[in-house]
Formats: C-alpha cells, structure tokens, sequence
C-alpha cells in the first residue's frame, strides 16, 4: 500500500501554495491517506466565530466529540489546512515536515 | 454552558393558523423568544450582513426554561387486556435476527416491567444468549438462558414456555436453515422456579420491556420503555398453556393447527398494515397493538427467499419488523408557546428565535399566503423534504467525510449539540447503530443542521437565494415541499415562475408530478441548484412531517439498502432514485447529477449556444466569458454539487447549454450511477463529463426552464453587494420568466 516518502516535500510545498483545487496525482495520494484516518483522534474545525475564526478540535471519546485545541486558533481555513496537513505528515511519516 | 433546542409544528403555515413551539433549555432559568423574518444567511466578513427582522407581536418575551426529555428507541405495544392477564402459563415464541447480540440486554417480547420485576418476557441476556424472564412482583424471579449466545444476523425460532403448575420453564433455540455453511445449532434447556403466580395486568411489549408510567406524553403513550432490541422479529405468538416444542413450532405457521386454536392468546402478524403503525393480531382475541418510534417495516422475514422483491407481492415473506434503539419519530415535547399567524404577515421564511444567556437556536418555519389572496406571480420553494432528510446528520462528525469533502470538517456550538444528544436522533444519511440505514426521518423533534447559521449548506445556502429574491422588487411568495406535496399543481397555479433552492434534492412522486404539469402548463421553472429532483421520498401517509428514503439499487448513497428491502413502507413504490424510475432529472430540469466534490468551486465559461438569439435575454449587459468566478461557496459558481445535460437521459434536444464549469479537482468524481465498469479516469481532473451545465429550455404551453446544476451558484449571488455576472444574469431570466410573453419550442425541423 501506498507510504508517504518524507523526502516529497515537493509535494507540501505544492499543498501549501494551492490547499483547494486540482492537485497532482502525487499529492492527492497523499491526501487521501491523510483524510481516511480514524475518526478518533482525527482533527476537524470548530467555528469560533462565524466564518471568520476556527479553533483546531480531535475527536475523541465514546460517542465521538471534539476536544477543542484552544491554543490553535485560526483566521484563515487555508492556514489551519496547512497546519493539520503538518501535524498529519509527522505522524504518518515519523519526520517533522520542514521546508526550506 | 446551556443546552438550548426547540422545534415547531407545523412547519408550513398560513395567516390564522397557529405555530406550536416546543423548547428544552437546560442550564439557564429561562430563554428568551423571538418571532424573525430570516432574509439572509450569515455567511461571514465576505458577504453582505445577516439580515433578520423581528415580528413585533406579544409571544416576544421571556419563557421559564425547563428540560424535556427525549424518549428514544423503538418498539411495539399491545395494550393491557384481560387475555394477557390470564397467561399464567405461557408459550411465548417468535423468529429472531438480532443484530447486536451481546451489545447489553434486550428485550424481545412480554409483559415484563422493569419496575415492578413482574410479568414475563423473552430477552437477550448480556452475552446475546436468549433468557426467559418471569416474576411475580414480590421478589421471586426465574430465569432461564440457553446459555448459546445467538449469532448476530442470523435467523433463529425461539419458544418459551412456563408450567405455572408444575414451575417448570423451558426454552428452545433453533437455527434456520439458509445457503450457508454456519455452525449455528439448536439446543433447549429446562428448569424449575419456584415463581407461582405471574399475573400483571400491563401491557404486552416486543423489542424493549416497561420502565414506567409517567405523567407527560411519551411516544408510548405515557409509558417509557428500556431494554431496546436492536434487529428484527417475526411472527410472535403467544398461548395460554406450556406446547411442546412440536406444538409451538406448528403455531409458528400461518395458520393454526386444529387443536391449537384452544390455547392460542395471540398470533401477530407483522406483515398486515405495513403502512401504518399498527400491529395485527389474527387470533380472535384481537390484541391488535401499535408500533413507538418508528421501527422499520417492509423488510424481509425469517422465510424470505429473494424470489420476490416486493413486499406488497409477497407479503408472507415479509412479516418482520426491524426495530432500533435509535429510532425516533416525535420528541413529544410539550409546547412552551404558540403563535397564531397575524393576517398581514407576509409570506417568507421565518424562525423562532431561541435565546439564553450566549446559546441561541433557531427553529425556521414557513408562511405561505392565505388561499386565494396571493397576488404574486412568483413563488420559492422551501425544500423542506430535503431539510428533513438531512435533519440531524450525525455521520457528518463521527464518519470520515473529509475523504470525499477534500477538506477538513467544520462545526460549531450548535452541531455539538448533536454530539451530546444522540437523544435527538439521525438523519437519512446515517446508519443505525447496528449498521443498518436509517429509512425514516422527522421534523417533529429539534434540528441541528436546519438553520440560518453554521454550516453554509441546505437551508442556510438556501437563505442565498432567498436574500438575493429579496433585494430584486419582486413580489414572492414562500411555499413548502410539505404543501407541494400535499396540494399538487393547484397551489402552484397562482404563479408564473417558481424558484428553487440550491438543492431540491428529495421529491416525492406528487411533487414531481405537480412540478412537470406546472412547468408543462406555461410555467416557469428556476432551478437555482445542484443535485435535484434525484431521490424519490414517500411522506408519511398519517403523520405530516415523516419521509422515507430507501436507498436503493443504485446513487449516491450513505447507505445501501438491505436486498429485499428497495420499496417504501409508506406508499409501497419502489424506492431509490427517480432516474432509475424512468423520470431522470434531466427531463424537468435539463440536467441531471454527475459529480460532487467540496474543496472548490469553480466558474462557468459561455459556450457558443449561449450566442443564439433565444439566449440573447440572458445575457443582456454581461461581458466576458467566464461567469461567477467568485463566490461565499467554495469561491465559485460550479461547485459542491455539479449536474449535467445528457440527451441519453433525456434533456431535451433544443436545450441550451448556454455555459459549462471546467477545471474542477481531484476531490470532484462521477457519480457512481454513470460508471458500470469501474475504473481511474472519474474525477474533475481526468473526466470531461464532470462539469456543471446552465441549461436553458422552452417548453410547451409557453413555459420554460433555467437551470444552474450547481449548488454553489446561489453563493455566488451575493458577492460584490449583489453586483456581480452571476446575479445579472439570474435577475435577466428572472424579469423575462414574470413576463406572460409565452415561450415558443423552436422548429427544430423534425
């Protein structure tokens, strides 16, 4: 089955200038392993304010609830996007993401 | 934090009716309550401002907040009789197919209450073994279990009886025979209590057991029930002496055996009023009794062998009943306010503003004119069916949908509510905790998902739509999925044009009808959306506000519908798509579903169609080639949503396609109903097919239809305070379908 190389950070780099829209194949396999995990733990968006600010959530729990992450607050759906995609490739591929 | 939630009924109303306004509040002493006109959504810093207006009248004011419960779970009740009471021997049997065995202890039949641990009843105890249970309400029980838990899914004839001489119990567990090589065997068991006297005058409940009796309406009447049984039974019966194991399987049959009619109590016969909530009893006795909450009626029984598909053809292979402990039908709230209609209040969208202390909850409801007094000539269509349908769609948040969203999910104070009450139950979209799909949706219970706010979706895209018809001078007035249906073409007749929201997804036949004989008649049809007119419904023949959806055969589906199980319960028509019944979409509206994806929209570029003079009306005063390259849905006109034309389905060949979408991603992929082999060319980037069409055509009797086959083209309205190319060219049809100037087909010379 498809593993996400660390070394295709080609492919962030093209996820951060363009969250939304056509994609590469490349990148859009890399998506797709990131947005079929597990309901638990996985991250979502609470609106903290209408259309304008979000706060990063997990699922968690038993029937499955947002844990908000106050820290993590947004004003942009692109930013927090890139952020989840961050945290996301760490965990999939074990490595910090780091572009230059 | 306070937990405020509310409904209403009805939900459609007229001047003079009266709104009934059922509220829950917990966490505050009491809620504020106001009457709006909605006229916008609130969308964010990108679009105009929210716009509400208040109705000043006296229900204005504050209410003493209280909580009301929600019962949920269904089951079926057969009152307290003098037969029932007089079992103080019993054989209880009935066929089983649990689909959570092991998941707690579930009642499957009796008269046994919790409360006063008395009566008798057949259950699944905590291992999914099957357990007969008696008491007599002064402390002694017996209990008696195979002791074989049962396989989930599987059917099983199950007997109990009890000797009230003797003390002598016995239960027989007894697989059925089917094409698979399961290891399932039968096996009974015996044993003596020493319980002597079972008499308790209550009701006769299967798949839960009496809790108690309380003072406030509950969907059983006043009567709360536990212990839910999650799967289906079929074919109980119930005598007033302990059979033989030959005895109770020869009663399990159609009829009974000579000999038997003596001892027989009860014979139910779930397959009889499939289309009610009734039970009936065959046996004289008539213990006739009622199903609670909804369980699913119309699937297949113990004997069912795929030879008929139809339950109204074979309804012997039909007598089961699918119950679920999260099915739900009516919150049964009592009403905390009631506002009667004011003869001049105008026709609209409005809500019953919730607050209490920062929670706010909005329950819309809907004014139509009074009968007769209309003097507008065009009307918008809420689509209340489809707001149903979607009510309280749980799987939005415990399923995975960024995988086919293309980004990640969003919710906010108002849908965690769902979260925390999973007592306020699911949506067509979802499945039943034991992984059936939910067939039956209702308005009678508050809505998370149906409102003005949050998510820009459904009704809240709608206000889009609603906003922009607002601010174009035009008269218009508001009518209902719900009235549609019920009314047909005669309260359309009125109008000249009629607008849709952004997603008329759910039509019930008589809507459909009521729609093509307007549309044929000389009206005028603006289909504002994506994805409509695509799953057929059936309401609810007694209860207004109750649809089913079967999820059938083919679509794109939340769920697949059990084999067998393709026909509604309330109508008997075949359930599933209207284009597998020979009405596409693309015969009313020129196109029809082909795509969906919701990371970006995008916009329309003119064709060259779009330069014929029949056109000429809708782009008057627009430049350019590309159309709504902005928008409040996903940044564009074409998105979320995306329908065709296709002449092979039957959009019309004189159709325009006066511009189509282009450029839509990965996450966008071909409806699975368009693909018979599969393979990798389906999505935006790859398939040419997916696109959105503006598809204008003329229809006999000087009528005609314009359609966006887009959901995101109502976001686009607004943008730039209303001055943008796509609302241009929505107000140029707009003016030209109020002009009684009739349409004319072109001769297309043959």
């Amino acid at each position: 089955m498809f593993r996400i190389d660390p070394n295709r950070v080609d492919l962030a780099r093209e996820y951060k200038a363009r969250p939304f829209g056509v994609h590469s194949g490349d990148l859009q396999m890399v998506l797709n392993l990131m947005r079929a995990l597990p309901v638990e733990g996985h991250h979502v968006l609470v609106m903290s304010k209408p259309h304008r600010e979000w706060t990063l959530a997990v699922m968690g729990g038993r029937p499955p609830r947002p844990r908000l992450q106050p820290s993590q607050v947004f004003t942009s759906l692109e930013a927090a996007e890139w952020h989840v995609f961050k945290l996301r490739w760490q965990m999939l591929t074990g490595q910090p993401l780091q572009l230059d | 934090m306070t937990d405020l939630m509310g409904y209403c009924d009805p939900q459609s109303l007229a001047p003079g009716d009266t709104l009934r306004v059922m509220v829950s509040c917990l966490g505050a002493d009491a809620f504020r309550c106001d009457i709006v006109r909605v006229l916008s959504a609130e969308a964010g810093p990108d679009h105009p401002p929210f716009r509400e207006e208040v109705v000043a009248n006296p229900v204005n004011r504050d209410y003493p907040a209280r909580r009301q419960p929600i019962e949920i779970g269904s089951f079926a009740l057969v009152p307290p009789s003098p037969e029932l009471a007089a079992c103080e021997s019993f054989t209880l049997s009935l066929y089983v197919y649990p689909t959570l065995p092991g998941q707690g202890r579930q009642g499957l039949a009796g008269t046994w209450s919790a409360a006063s641990r008395s009566g008798f009843a057949l259950v699944l105890n905590e291992a999914g073994a099957p357990e007969v249970l008696l008491g007599d309400g002064k402390g002694r029980i017996g209990r008696l279990s195979t002791d074989i838990p049962l396989y989930a899914r599987r059917w099983y004839f199950l007997a109990a009886s009890f000797d009230a001489a003797s003390g002598r119990l016995h239960l027989l567990q007894q697989p059925l025979a089917d094409k698979s090589f399961h290891p399932a065997r039968r096996v009974s068991a015996e044993a003596q209590t020493d319980v002597e006297h079972l008499v308790r005058p209550g009701p006769f409940l299967f798949a839960a057991w009496h809790v108690e009796d309380v003072a406030r309406p509950t969907p059983g009447g006043g009567l709360r029930a536990g212990g839910f049984f999650n799967g289906k039974l079929d074919s109980p019966r119930l005598s007033r002496r302990a059979l033989s194991e030959a005895e109770a399987l020869a009663l399990a049959g159609d009829a009974p055996p000579s000999g038997l009619e003596a001892a027989m109590v009860a014979a139910w016969d779930f397959s009889a009023d499939i289309a009610s909530e009734r039970i009936r009893d065959l046996s004289p006795n008539r213990l006739d009794g009622v199903t609670v909450n909804l369980p699913t009626r119309a699937v297949t029984g113990h004997n069912w062998r795929g030879h008929e598909m139809h339950w109204l053809k074979a309804p012997r292979e039909y007598g089961a009943i699918h119950f679920h402990d999260d099915d739900l039908a009516d919150a049964c709230w009592l009403p905390d306010l009631e506002f009667p209609v004011p003869q001049d209040l105008p026709s609209g969208c409005y809500t019953v503003r919730l607050r209490a202390g920062e929670a706010e909850f909005h329950v819309p409801f809907f004014v139509r004119p009074s009968r007769g007094q209309s003097v507008a000539k065009l009307v918008y269509l809420a689509s209340t069916a489809t707001y149903t349908v979607y009510t309280n769609n749980l799987g939005r948040f415990t399923g995975t949908p960024e995988l086919h969203h293309g980004r990640l999910t969003v919710l906010d104070a108002t849908d965690e509510l769902l979260l925390k009450h999973p007592e306020l139950g699911l949506s067509t979209y979802d499945r039943h905790r034991d992984g059936s799909g939910v067939c039956y949706s209702s308005r009678l219970r508050p809505a998370t998902n149906v409102r003005p706010k949050g998510r820009l979706w459904n009704y809240c895209a709608d206000m889009f739509v609603v906003d922009w018809l607002s601010r174009s001078g035009e008269p218009f007035d508001v009518i209902t999925d719900e009235d549609l249906h019920r009314e047909g073409l005669g309260i359309l007749r009125p109008y000249r044009c009629l607008v849709t929201g952004s997603h008329p997804e759910y039509f019930s036949g008589a809507m459909l009808d009521a729609l093509d004989a307007f549309t044929r008649g000389g009206g005028r049809l603006m289909y504002l959306g994506g994805n409509g007119f695509y799953w057929r419904i059936a309401y609810h023949p007694q209860q207004p506000g109750i649809i089913e959806v079967r999820r059938a055969e083919d679509g794109t589906r939340a769920w697949i519908a059990e084999v067998g199980e393709y026909y509604h319960s309330f109508d008997g028509e075949y359930g599933g798509l209207w284009r597998r019944q020979g009405r596409p979409p693309n015969l009313l509206a020129g196109v029809g579903f082909i795509s969906q994806g919701f990371d970006a929209s995008t916009p329309y570029r003119r064709t060259p169609q779009s330069r014929d003079p029949r056109a000429a009306f809708v782009f008057d005063g627009i430049d350019g080639e590309l159309l709504g390259d902005f928008g409040m849905l996903q940044g564009g006109a074409a998105g979320l949503e995306l329908d065709c034309y296709d002449a092979g389905l039957g959009s019309p060949p004189h159709a325009l396609v006066l511009a189509s979408s282009e450029n839509h991603s990965n996450v966008y992929q071909l409806v699975a109903e368009e693909i018979a082999v599969a393979h990798g060319a389906t999505d935006g980037v790859q398939n040419p097919r997916v696109r959105a069409d503006l598809v204008f055509f003329e229809t006999a009797g000087g009528g005609a239809v314009f359609s966006t086959g887009s959901i995101a083209y109502a976001g686009s309205l607004g943008s730039n305070n209303f001055d943008n190319n796509i609302a241009r060219l929505t107000a140029n049809v707009l003016r030209r379908f109020l002009d009684p100037t009739p349409f004319r087909i072109p001769d297309c010379g043959r």
